[in-house]
């Protein structure tokens, strides 16, 4: 247990050092690990931040919390739970330490253009990625397991890729667009149970 | 003492009232750190946001550290970030501890269905959000379709040599002309 406790850390530790962009880039690292370590797949991600999304905490803080309980379920409740905490002290390590240091000069930090110009390239290749993953959480939300890329249209979910498109399009409409996430999750969530998806 | 717990059951409550996280938490610390605390200006709230973005990891944690550091030095940052943390630790151990159980009916993987329908809805648009501050010009949505394609075509390759390169690649890319300064802070604030 003490060597998966390890492994965790040391996995949200790089995490925390390089998921630039807050809680949401986060989740190519996730996906990189489901595929990594047997401890959570990537279907699960889904629901992972659809939790993270609708319950009180900072997203990528939730997010480590929930992968390091599923890593250390296996060892029980406890094992859990402890895998919990290693995650997400693992995760927000880097900060501390990283921040303590521009504290101390952080006007320098801001007005440095190096930093500044290499957020010009990282902010865009953040996005990609994170769109990367995006394609993937469609693919398992309106999509039935073990789909084909060339027929595609066989495989198709009926009802939940309706209730995506309907969410889809309801989210853009300027007055709904700022209602809270939550909001969406709790009325899919209750299509779901109606419409027995 | 009474101060580093003071920072810890500050942030404790921040964190727990934060759902989602940005701009939403940005309004709550106003409140309690600016209004009710007065352990910083507005003008400095919205430095240590803006710095929190463009650091690496959370931005609600890196906002903590940074009001807890300034008031207490490094132990004070640790009370702070456990502070913020401490919330999600345990609801969401119980909401994974009670979910595994309950996976076994199967009204809830019906439940389970639906939402991931919403999770792929909102994160088209999150990342579409993102997309809108990221593409300033040109090369920006180069940058992004590429690394969009590499993720597919390279499916474990760790993201942290991604980062690694875009960096290097925006200093190359940006190196002599200096053209991004501090406009990139200034425009957070205008937010």
């Amino acid at each position: 247990m003490f060597e998966t406790l390890g492994i965790l850390f040391y996995e949200f530790f790089k995490i925390g050092l390089f998921a630039i962009g807050g809680g949401l880039a986060t989740i190519p690292f996730l996906k990189n690990l489901a595929d990594a370590r047997p401890w959570f797949d990537a279907s699960m991600l889904s629901d992972m931040i659809a939790i993270s999304e609708s319950t009180p905490g900072p997203i990528g803080v939730n997010m480590a919390t929930y992968s390091g309980f599923m890593a250390g379920r296996q060892f029980g409740l406890w094992g859990g739970i402890s895998g919990a905490f290693v995650a997400t002290i693992g995760l927000v390590t880097p900060s501390v330490i990283i921040i303590y240091f521009v504290s101390k000069a952080y006007r320098k930090f801001k007005e440095n253009p190096l930093v500044n110009n290499a957020f010009y390239a990282v902010r865009p290749a953040v996005c990609g990625m994170i769109a990367a993953v995006v394609v993937s959480i469609v693919a398992s939300a309106v999509l039935k397991d073990g789909y084909v890329v060339k027929e595609l249209y066989r495989y198709i979910n009926i009802k939940p890729a309706v209730l995506f498109l309907i969410l889809l399009a309801i989210m853009n409409i300027p007055k709904l667009k700022k209602l809270h996430p939550v909001v969406f999750i709790l009325f899919a969530g209750v299509c779901g149970a109606l419409f027995s998806m | 003492m009474k101060e580093l717990w003071d920072l810890f059951f500050t942030f404790a409550k921040i964190g727990t009232f934060t759902f989602g996280g940005g701009l939403a938490m940005l309004s709550l610390l106003q409140r309690e750190i600016v209004e009710n605390k007065k352990w910083a200006t507005d003008e400095e709230l919205l430095d240590y946001y803006a710095i929190g973005q463009c650091t690496p990891g959370i931005i609600a944690v890196n906002t903590a550290t940074f009001i807890g550091t300034k008031k207490r030095g490094a132990i004070g940052g640790i009370a702070a970030t456990l502070g913020v943390i401490m919330p999600s630790i345990i609801i969401i151990t119980a909401i994974a501890a009670v979910l595994n159980m309950f996976l076994e009916y199967e009204i809830v993987g019906h439940v389970l269905a639906g939402i991931r329908a919403a999770v792929a809805a909102l994160t088209i648009n999150a990342v579409t959000v993102l997309g809108k501050k990221a593409f300033v010009d040109k090369i920006t949505p180069c940058i992004a379709i590429v690394t969009f394609a590499l993720s597919f075509i390279f499916p474990s390759m760790s993201p942290v040599w991604i980062i690694i390169a875009a960096s290097l690649l925006g200093i190359v890319l940006k190196g002599g002309r200096g053209l991004c300064k501090s406009g990139q802070v200034k425009g957070n604030k205008e937010q």
